[in-house]
């Protein structure tokens, strides 16, 4: 199908792109690589009067090193995080994801911040975001305003982003140098929405017993959700792996959808837990073995 | 303001390098990259399947970068440096990709062949040397539904070894 018709704007600001939301709010819809507003918009499940395209405002592009945070503005492309230094040596959990999200054909247009702003219940990047404990910023007319991952995803292609809003940029906390990070995902074919996924992030202390524990569900819940792993901080990492994947799927309320059943779910969590946390810890082993 | 506008009911003017020459014509915004390249500009090796970003047919190099042409509007890539399959051939003789197609057999019915064919030329720039691995990845992105793929990944396969040795 065709989408409906639209008025376009292009803006090549923030801030005329927030002026325009000011006064297009619900009607607007904001368009930056179009990866999953464009299939949308043709399949006409959006119908927006007025189509604000952000995807050459120069200054969403850039991948920024902070002292505790790498910012990624929303226009960053998928495909040029996946080459970026910064993002292999900071955010490698994000790195270890971005092969998973769509193909290599939709990671050239696709961008960070616009699969954060639609969210996606299956999607890669807001579950990364979710473990590593990201921020996002939103920028409107009114206010410039952070959410924690968290909180922002609320639902099924639903946030906290107000109509006037829109998402300007991303924070990452770095990763420590010594965590271990590892992401995996089952589809039915590679690159097709996850029926499940799941991220990890750890560190040992110096006596090996677990000081840092993330551990995030994607495809699982109506959005992506961290998982409470508190109580096996202070133990040691061997043999946690099944008691850990037993504690993400009692924690879960799967969805029941066409493809998959909730009881599928529950036990491709387990699998993927144990994968991840292993996965983890043997990249934490590794580097400790290297320096040595 | 700089903010451009072009209002729903009315065709803007696109101007767009296709294949190496200047061409242009006109869209209304909601008019799809992929309609307007055949439509307007009679590139029929652009092909429309699924229209919503899965199937991959409609492929095509925008600045060099493989992306779908059904998930975008023409008046978003105003300006852009556009390749089809039509481009490909160099002065009506098959490049390497192309001749390794043909040679192994890498198409029946063809309607998938001009997507993989413009993917493929922007994959093989960045792994000269891809494993089999690296190609059925990239393939993902494309549906065939006649030749079960293997063929696909032998030409592939076969085209960066010959494009390597410069044939």
């Amino acid at each position: 199908m065709k989408p409906v018709a639209f008025d376009y704007h292009r803006p090549e600001t923030v801030s005329e792109v927030v002026a325009l939301l000011s006064e297009l709010r619900e009607d607007a819809a904001v368009l930056a690589g179009g990866m999953t507003l464009g299939p949308m918009l043709n399949l006409r499940m959006v119908r927006p009067r007025a189509v604000i395209d952000i995807s050459r405002i120069q200054v969403l592009k850039a991948i920024s090193p902070k002292s505790n945070i790498v910012v990624t503005g929303a226009g960053v492309v998928q495909c040029d995080a996946l080459q970026s230094n910064v993002i292999a040596r900071e955010l490698p959990l994000l790195a270890m994801a971005l092969p998973w999200v769509g193909h290599f054909q939709t990671r050239n247009r696709g961008t960070l911040g616009g699969s954060v702003a639609h969210a996606d219940p299956s999607a890669e990047i807001p579950l990364c975001f979710v473990v590593c404990g990201g921020s996002v910023v939103l920028q409107s007319r009114r206010r410039e305003r952070r959410i924690p991952a968290q909180e922002f995803f609320q639902g099924a292609l639903t946030t906290q982003r107000q109509p006037d809003e829109i998402v300007t940029a991303l924070e990452w906390p770095r990763t420590p140098p010594d965590a271990g990070c590892a992401f995996s995902e089952i589809a039915q074919r590679h690159g097709d929405f996850a029926i499940a996924a799941a991220a990890c992030c750890l560190r040992l202390a110096l006596d090996g017993r677990l000081e840092n524990l993330s551990l995030g569900l994607g495809g699982v819940e109506n959005r992506p959700v961290a998982i409470d792993a508190k109580s096996f901080l202070g133990q040691s990492a061997d043999g946690v792996a099944v008691a850990l994947a037993e504690h993400a799927a009692a924690s879960v309320t799967p969805m029941d959808d066409h493809s998959a059943s909730a009881d599928y779910r529950i036990a491709l969590t387990k699998v993927l837990v144990e994968r991840v946390f292993n996965e983890a810890l043997a990249k934490v082993r590794q580097r400790g073995n290297r320096l040595q | 303001m700089t903010t451009l506008h072009h209002p729903a009911s009315e065709r803007a003017m696109i101007e767009l390098t296709v294949n190496g020459q200047r061409r242009s014509g006109q869209a209304e915004p909601r008019m799809l990259l992929c309609d307007f390249l055949r439509h307007e500009l009679q590139a029929f090796g652009v092909h429309v399947g699924c229209e919503h970003g899965v199937c991959g047919a409609c492929t095509v190099l925008i600045n060099g970068r493989a992306m779908r042409s059904c998930t975008q509007s023409a008046v978003q890539v105003d300006g852009a440096d556009i390749v089809t399959v039509e481009g490909l051939a160099d002065a009506g003789t098959m490049n390497a990709l192309q001749r390794a197609f043909a040679k192994e057999h890498a198409l029946q019915c063809g309607f998938c062949t001009p997507g993989i064919l413009c993917s493929v030329t922007h994959f093989l720039r960045e792994p000269p040397s891809p494993t089999e691995a690296q190609v059925r990845d990239m393939l993902s992105g494309h549906i065939c539904r006649c030749t079960g793929y293997a063929s696909i990944v032998t030409a592939i396969l076969q085209a960066a070894t010959d494009i390597k040795k410069g044939s």
